[in-house]
């Protein structure tokens, strides 16, 4: 019909006149909102909040005892709420915004408040509103204290839970992902994360690793049995997770493209080869197979490929799985055991280990020789791994300094831990007046 | 009066109701409990923390009974809960002083 044509010419006239949206700082280049990018984007961002609530939720909850069971969905979503309160007023800004003479280590307040961030504005070069943008960082935001929870599940209080989050997501967690994402030096330096290897999983795994040791283990631990009350839960949280990693990992292209479809395959790949390789290990190890071990593995490798989803292909997906099926396995049955702290969750075991694994071998097999997408013009594999091994040693000592530094103050100022009478019996009752089943 | 407490394997309850039913005990009351006697327990594995169970799930059940059933109800029970393995069980006789029908106000042997 000619009016459609009339239409389509008129558009077309707007989306090749309409003026860039650019930063006075640095000259962008003109981008124009891509409807498929924005759908796909918007899924992601629900995919990945829901990774946190109820994904995670449950997936914790069914691994501690039942008087606890509310205490951890407590604090995932006390956590959600909390994070997006903050990341609304400083910490979407800290992070992605310019910070003039300290861009390098943290942004600026130029978008406190989401100053800019209308309903119409982009954030160049991506073609997908800023709106969309800035909350789909928040969800990586939100899961990374999220995760915390696990160093510390069973023991915290709750007041201590929520000035921790609020502390260490401004203090850590922005300015690494600044520093990776946001404009800062190690992505500068050339750092290959595509998802969050280093800002979220290695970043909570040692954070959690800090706070269960200063914390200390549950009473009664190693001699008492505490098993998870419901796998249930957890294999349904776990379901949960896998499925809303396709948002975490298929969406940090932001677009829906090739490389988000890579980003699903090998994500996909990863998880269940290092689900196969869990479940073996245990089957080897000691005789059955079991659900939590299958689901662990699939985690561990869901956490591996987080870096490298951007940069590697199926080869790379099965070799990164396999192997973070292994290790992990190892670091949360063996290495737990040998130096006998209780990271109750595994958040060391699964997201450290498996995060520092996957952004060491993202060098590797970013390389086209193994499928990737290959090394940058000029730059070697040897070169890679060494920024590789910067970025991670770098977050870690950084997150280590901090986190130690936060947890002894809020322990000083209104003490991390529950008291004993408290601890034994439950969080539920104790912390927020409530049964989590009344059977 | 006597109150017979039987500590069964749980898959052999719906035998001694049958019966207990047959013999003419009408009223039971179930619960669910743990034990062990000389049944060992098994292990189990949450990420490499091995945990050896003790308890085994089993399920209580009394009835109350007048004097004269009280050996068929014994024999009842023993062969319906009975499969020849370790973990069968054990019945417990108690003397029972007083029993009320709440409903009615029956006493003794009339509310059993």
């Amino acid at each position: 019909m000619r009016s459609e044509k009339i239409i389509r010419l008129i558009t077309m006239g707007m989306a090749l006149t309409m003026p860039a949206l650019s930063w006075a700082e640095e000259a962008a280049p003109a981008a124009v909102l891509d409807t498929g990018n924005t759908a796909w984007m918007l899924t992601s961002t629900a995919f990945v909040l829901m990774m946190t609530i109820p994904g995670l939720a449950l997936f914790y909850a069914g691994m501690v005892r039942s008087k606890n069971v509310l205490s951890v969905m407590m604090q995932c979503f006390a956590i959600t709420c909390l994070v997006t309160v903050l990341w609304t007023m400083y910490l979407y800004s800290l992070v992605f915004s310019d910070g003039g003479s300290m861009q390098s280590y943290i942004g600026g307040m130029s978008k406190a408040f989401l100053a800019g961030v209308t309903k119409e504005a982009l954030f160049p070069p991506y073609t997908v509103p800023e709106t969309v943008f800035s909350m789909f960082q928040l969800t990586f935001a939100i899961i990374t204290p999220a995760l915390i929870v696990g160093g510390f599940a069973e023991r915290m209080k709750f007041s201590a839970v929520l000035w921790f989050t609020a502390l260490w997501v401004t203090l850590v967690y922005a300015p690494v992902a600044h520093w990776v994402w946001g404009g800062g030096w190690l992505g500068a330096m050339g750092a290959l994360d595509f998802a969050g290897g280093t800002v979220v999983h290695i970043n909570a795994g040692v954070a959690g690793f800090i706070a269960c040791l200063m914390i200390g283990p549950r009473i009664g631990h190693g001699r008492t049995a505490m098993p998870p009350h419901s796998l249930v839960l957890t294999m349904i949280g776990a379901s949960l997770l896998w499925v809303g990693w396709f948002g975490f990992n298929a969406g940090s292209a932001v677009a829906a493209d090739g490389a988000a479809g890579m980003a699903m395959l090998v994500t996909q790949v990863a998880s269940s080869v290092a689900a196969l390789v869990w479940m073996l290990c245990e089957w080897v190890n000691h005789g059955k197979p079991t659900t939590l071990g299958i689901a662990s593995g699939a985690v561990a490798g869901l956490v591996a490929i987080t870096p490298a989803s951007g940069f590697v292909g199926p080869m790379g997906a099965l070799v990164i799985g396999a192997a973070a099926g292994l290790a992990c396995f190892l670091a949360a049955a063996k290495l737990k055991k040998i130096f006998g702290y209780d990271d109750a969750l595994d958040v060391f075991g699964v997201h450290a280990v498996g995060g520092i694994l996957g952004a060491i071998l993202t060098a590797v097999f970013v390389d086209v020789s193994f499928g990737g997408v290959g090394l940058k013009e000029g730059v070697t594999m040897g070169h890679q791994l060494w920024v590789q091994f910067v970025s991670v040693g770098a977050t870690l000592v950084y997150d280590v300094i901090i986190s130690f530094i936060l947890l002894k103050v809020i322990d000083v100022v209104i003490g991390l831990r529950v008291d004993e009478e408290q601890e034994r019996e439950g969080l539920d009752i104790v912390l927020h007046d409530e049964r989590g089943y009344d059977l | 009066m006597k109150l017979i407490t039987a500590i069964i394997k749980p898959f052999k309850l719906d035998d001694v109701r049958e019966a207990l039913s047959e013999i003419g005990v009408q009223g039971i009351t179930v619960t669910e409990v743990k034990g062990f006697g000389r049944q060992k327990g098994h292990t189990e594995l949450y990420r490499g923390a091995e945990y050896v169970v003790d308890f085994l799930p089993k399920v209580k059940v009394e009835v109350a009974v007048t004097e004269e059933l009280t050996d068929q109800a014994i024999e009842a029970i023993s062969k319906a809960a009975n499969t020849g393995k370790i973990g069968d069980g054990k019945i417990f006789v108690f003397n029972l002083e007083q029993v009320v029908r709440i409903r009615t106000g029956e006493t003794g042997a009339d509310a059993v």
